[in-house]
């Protein structure tokens, strides 16, 4: 708990899209093996990476998030056999195409945890998390060059 | 070029009267100059309005997907582009081979009209009225002056780093094969931002598209985009807004480029139907890049081949993705 409690800086707000059979499972048996790292992360859960519209990310960055993490099973252990395969593709693809338009690369997370992996998804959380508390809030950068996610953030 | 379009329409004439189609896609002369715009002939009279040019440059493949799905067999007048096009409408199962007759155009190019306009000075209020073409010049005439223009320094940008002029499934040709390429390096003009800091890049981004009016021109000539409801459309979710604020014109160009993933054929429809002028294909050009360098695929070119997007490799690469094997 103490370093959920003890950082008082900046706390990121990372919207995570976790695979039900594998990702979820590991952060759940992270809990149950009460595994500590930072509370910075809401989930959404997923039936499969292979549900992962890339859409969902850009909507996350439009909603306020600060960095998106995407994880599912790895390769070979999909539970619909090759639906992380696919995803695979998408997410290269998409991760490229971010990063040619201006995306900074510590914003945006892919990761492969299986649901026995409790110690590497506490692991891999908190790399996430300070990639994104070391990047700062989003509009704390200097406003004379907008960022991508900056601007992507829908001023409501 | 002249040849060309009687060669057109003498097959479009021969296909309509042999009852072999019941519609040919192709171009007619526009209502103005440099903007030929899409015909369907019914009819072997009608055949006599299809034309060809320097300026043909929408994608008839578009039209394709229409007439596919009222039940009819149609004939496509297709330079290189829109054969793959047409060839990537068959692989992606829209369109029945069966119901096609490809009408097939060696293409020399098309020509940029605001690059004509540029030649011209359109900015001093002169204005093209006709345009003839020359063999490898355009005769441009507008009240006051008369100017003569090459072709080729006027080609589109896409024309200009054409891969396959001629096209790659055709049932009759209008025309002898030319040249196969338009003799730039699609390597050294694609992707065009990937030299610059990640900073810089949205900067370049913003500069591209800040002018975007979100009228979906780009979305329309485009003949990858048939969904019956696009994304930009939907309501519930609602997966972005209809403002011309940066946040939509970002999401929507970004989803845009990346539907194109696998599939774009770099015929230039988007930018030449765009009335802003933007240069989509700086987004595209990358997306295509990357599908040739990983996964070595060109859209189009098979009516048998499995589109990238919709196959994987086990060994695909995901340096990328965190493993957790590091400790």
């Amino acid at each position: 708990m103490n370093e959920c409690i003890e950082n008082t800086g900046f706390r990121p707000r990372i919207a995570a899209f976790f695979c039900n059979w594998c990702t979820y499972g590991g952060a759940d048996l992270a809990g149950v093996n009460r595994l500590q790292y930072p509370a910075d992360f809401r989930v959404v859960r997923l039936p499969c990476t292979g549900r992962m519209n890339p859409e969902f990310v850009l909507h996350a960055f439009r909603q306020g998030a600060d960095g998106v993490w995407v994880s599912g099973c790895h390769p070979g252990d999909c539970h619909y056999i090759a639906g992380n395969m696919y995803a695979r593709r998408r997410f290269t693809m998409l991760k490229e195409l971010l990063e040619y338009a201006g995306l900074d690369p510590g914003r945006l997370h892919f990761s492969w945890i299986s649901s026995a992996e409790a110690e590497k998804f506490q692991r891999t959380a908190k790399d996430v998390i300070e990639a994104v508390r070391a990047l700062g809030p989003v509009d704390a950068a200097d406003a004379a060059t907008k960022t991508m996610v900056m601007e992507l953030r829908k001023v409501i | 070029m002249k040849a060309r379009a009687e060669k057109i329409r003498e097959i479009a004439k021969r296909l309509l009267q042999e009852g072999r189609v019941d519609v040919v896609i192709g171009y007619t002369r526009g209502s103005s100059p440099m903007r030929e715009q899409p015909f369907f002939a019914r009819t072997p009279e009608q055949a006599d309005q299809l034309t060809w040019s320097s300026f043909c440059v929408g994608n008839t493949a578009k039209s394709l997907v229409q007439a596919a799905r009222a039940g009819e067999r149609a004939g496509v007048v297709a330079q290189g582009c829109a054969s793959r096009n047409v060839a990537g409408l068959i692989v992606e199962k829209q369109v029945d081979r069966d119901k096609v007759v490809v009408i097939g155009v060696p293409c020399l190019g098309m020509v940029d009209f605001r690059k004509v306009e540029a030649q011209i000075a359109r900015s001093e209020g002169r204005r093209v009225e006709t345009v003839e073409e020359d063999g490898e010049e355009l005769v441009v005439r507008g009240r006051g002056f008369e100017k003569r223009l090459k072709r080729k320094e006027l080609l589109r940008d896409n024309c200009f780093t054409c891969q396959h002029r001629n096209p790659v499934l055709a049932d009759e040709l209008a025309a002898e094969p030319t040249a196969e390429t338009g003799g730039g390096d699609i390597d050294k003009v694609a992707a065009p931002w990937e030299k610059f800091p990640a900073a810089d890049r949205w900067a370049r981004f913003r500069e591209t598209f800040q002018d975007c009016i979100r009228c979906y021109a780009c979305r329309d000539a485009c003949p990858l985009c048939y969904c019956k409801t696009c994304f930009v459309d939907d309501a519930r979710p609602q997966w972005l807004g209809k403002t011309q604020d940066m946040t939509d014109i970002a999401s929507f160009h970004l989803m845009r480029a990346f539907h194109c993933a696998g599939r774009c054929t770099d015929c230039g429809a988007c930018e030449s139907a765009c009335p802003q002028g933007l240069k989509m294909r700086r987004l595209t050009s990358k997306i295509e890049k990357d599908i040739r360098e990983l996964y070595g695929y060109s859209a189009g070119m098979d009516v048998q081949a499995v589109p990238p997007m919709a196959s994987f490799r086990p060994d695909d690469s995901d340096d990328f993705i965190k493993q957790g094997g590091e400790q």
